[in-house]
């Protein structure tokens, strides 16, 4: 199959001018490859911003709301009116609450959940104390949902299965009270009571309030400190597959249960709102970028549109119609824009993998930039589009040029 | 003689605007026959080369009436004209007028390619022939640009020729060419119209050049003075 012959006419003249093609093809090579990257590293940190949340929060949350008083009866036809409402929640714990974890893992959609209780507490070592939150957990199912295991720094987090007196502290609290693993420190609670126990682990988080005052302790332990028998559960955590889709799945959990459900997104409204505004800022950016690179290729087409304003005419004399120039023209852009575009996915897919490759120290690691292929297909498909925008006004005005005023010249 | 009218023009007519309202062409009105040899001759300034270009269908914005062939060609769209010139006119310009970039063979090749009548390979076998009949088929795969005046007169011929138009129009053809390669123009063209019934309009200063064609109009001040002029 021959090309048309339009598109030979295109052809020729990218070959023949070879370095104005490259010219123009680097504005685009370079605008595409910032873009990637840029906007590679806004995924990036948003994946790293939202795993570092996920560290702590969980996707879904439920839990007993502290509740107002309300009517003991509804009625249709008067207004009920209470007066000094009052908090009426006599306490914090989820009756019966491995029914209810069984049916939230019985869902089709998570894939997690297990029981937390949460104890206000204060550590204590010597004359020092620190207020703090104890999480009881069961650690592996805790492990497997917030991937603990990821933060710690030293010890090791099996104990915590079996050992009731081990305790799993951030690092925060380990150095205000200066202890470390090993060491014995006291807890206590509100309830009054006081347990020593034996550090086991230490865990950084990139989060200093957190480290500073959250530990982990087994569930039970934790039921003793505040005095409650082995049912006493205060939230139930749970993870699905698709965390981005977080506020269905909690509408959804909310129909099985009577007990409030949060999504971690409502948690952390304000970190996303940061991560929102990185991301409508990046793409404005290259798209700036962009329309540089849109009018390096308008103004290297016009310029060859001025210089062949004659072959022009020669072509409108034998009979070529004003589409068949624009179909021309545009090609020419479309060449230059794919083989920039080709170059620039290449380039950006080249500064991606050297910044993977850059250690930043701990907490991060390495630079959070990954290859998102959702990145590089917009990328294309954007510097494609925006070179034929850029081809196709010169080449509007090309097919305009009146053979006649060129000929008679 | 056969007498089929190929080209018709009836009280044509043109103003130029700038730099101020002026008539350049005024009631022009005449016929171009099958296969006939025409040239048209006049000063210069008096309109011949824009009437020239009116007959081409390049320049839309007369009065009066056109036809080509059996079609009137007033009034159609300029998508339909550039239709038309592909399939009937070829041109012959006075400054040759090629793509530069592109080997003979490819600038002759392009109407044909355009038309889309003829398969790559018959086109090529076609362009072939005709830069043959014209004495340049050592010369087809050179650039454009790298051949001498004359040849790339003839080229362009060649390109005029690729589409077998019905009609041939040159805007001052032999103008930038030596006596000797006149002479192979006109040998070209006088074997056109005869042996192939093709007709000739070509505009020119060359008097000898139109005394040798068929029939010269002369034109003055945009009229039309003298429908076949006698040369002494």
């Amino acid at each position: 199959m021959r090309l048309n012959v339009n598109y030979e006419i295109a052809l020729t003249h990218i070959l023949t001018r070879k370095k104005q093609t490259l010219v123009a093809s680097m504005g685009v090579t370079i605008g595409i490859a910032l873009y990637i990257f840029s906007n590679s590293i806004v995924s990036g940190f948003g994946v790293y911003s939202k795993n570092n949340m996920f560290k702590s929060a969980p996707h879904i949350r439920v839990y007993n709301k502290d509740k107002i008083s309300q009517p003991l009866f509804k009625s249709t036809n008067s207004i009920v009116v209470i007066q000094n409402q009052k908090i009426t929640t006599l306490s914090n714990n989820i009756v019966n609450p491995f029914r209810l974890l069984e049916d939230i893992k019985s869902e089709t959609y998570i894939r997690y959940a297990a029981p937390q209780v949460n104890v206000d507490m204060f550590y204590i070592n010597g004359k020092s104390q620190l207020k703090g939150v104890g999480n009881g957990v069961k650690i592996l199912e805790a492990d497997a949902m917030f991937n603990i295991q990821s933060t710690m720094l030293a010890g090791n987090l099996q104990t915590l299965t079996s050992d009731l007196n081990a305790i799993v502290i951030g690092s925060g609290v380990a150095e205000k009270l200066n202890v470390g693993i090993g060491d014995n420190i006291t807890l206590s609670s509100a309830q009054g009571v006081r347990k020593i126990m034996r550090i086991t682990g230490i865990f950084s988080t990139s989060n200093k309030a957190v480290d500073e005052s959250k530990s982990y302790i087994h569930i039970s332990t934790a039921q003793q400190l505040v005095l409650q028998s082995s049912d006493y559960v205060t939230d139930i955590y749970a993870s699905i597959s698709k965390p981005d889709e977080a506020e269905i799945y909690a509408t959804k959990l909310q129909e099985i249960t009577n007990y409030d459900v949060e999504d971690w997104k409502t948690a952390n409204a304000d970190q996303l709102a940061q991560d929102n505004m990185l991301g409508t800022m990046t793409p404005l950016i290259s798209f700036s970028i962009m329309l540089v690179a849109a009018f390096g290729i308008y103004n290297i087409l016009n310029m060859t549109i001025t210089q062949k304003m004659n072959d022009i005419a020669i072509l409108k004399a034998n009979g070529f119609k004003g589409k068949d120039i624009i179909k021309i023209f545009v090609s020419e852009a479309f060449i230059m824009g794919f083989i920039g575009t080709l170059l620039g996915l290449t380039f950006g897919f080249i500064l991606v993998s050297i910044m993977q490759t850059v250690y930043i120290g701990p907490p991060i690691g390495y630079f959070p930039i990954f290859h998102d292929p959702k990145v590089y297909a917009t990328g294309a498909v954007f510097g494609l589009f925006v070179s034929l925008g850029a081809g196709y006004f010169p080449a509007r005005n090309a097919s305009k040029i009146d053979p006649v005023e060129i000929f008679r010249k | 003689m056969n007498r089929d009218i190929i080209l018709q023009t009836k009280g044509l007519g043109k103003y130029f605007l700038q730099p101020q309202k002026f008539k350049v062409l005024d009631d022009i009105s005449f016929e171009v026959a099958k296969g006939e040899f025409l040239t048209i001759v006049g000063k210069s300034g008096c309109g011949k080369s824009t009437m020239l270009y009116c007959l081409s269908t390049m320049d839309t914005d007369y009065e009066g009436e056109l036809y080509i062939g059996n079609e009137k060609a007033t009034g159609k769209s300029t998508d339909k004209l550039a239709t038309l010139r592909n399939e009937s006119i070829g041109f012959v310009f006075q400054f040759h007028y090629l793509l530069p970039e592109f080997t003979c063979l490819k600038n002759v090749m392009i109407p044909a390619l355009k038309l889309a009548k003829y398969s790559y390979q018959e086109v090529e076998e076609r362009a072939y022939q005709k830069l043959e009949m014209l004495g340049l088929q050592d010369q087809a795969l050179k650039e454009a640009s790298k051949l001498s005046g004359g040849q790339q007169q003839r080229v362009s011929i060649a390109r005029a020729l690729i589409n077998d138009p019905a009609i041939i129009m040159g805007d001052e053809p032999t103008g930038n060419l030596d006596s000797k390669n006149t002479q192979i123009v006109f040998e070209i063209f006088k074997q056109l119209s005869q042996d192939f019934g093709q007709s000739i309009i070509a505009v020119t200063h060359d008097n000898d050049f139109a005394k040798a064609s068929d029939r010269t109009i002369e034109m003055a001040d945009g009229k039309i003075i003298n429908h076949d002029k006698i040369f002494e």
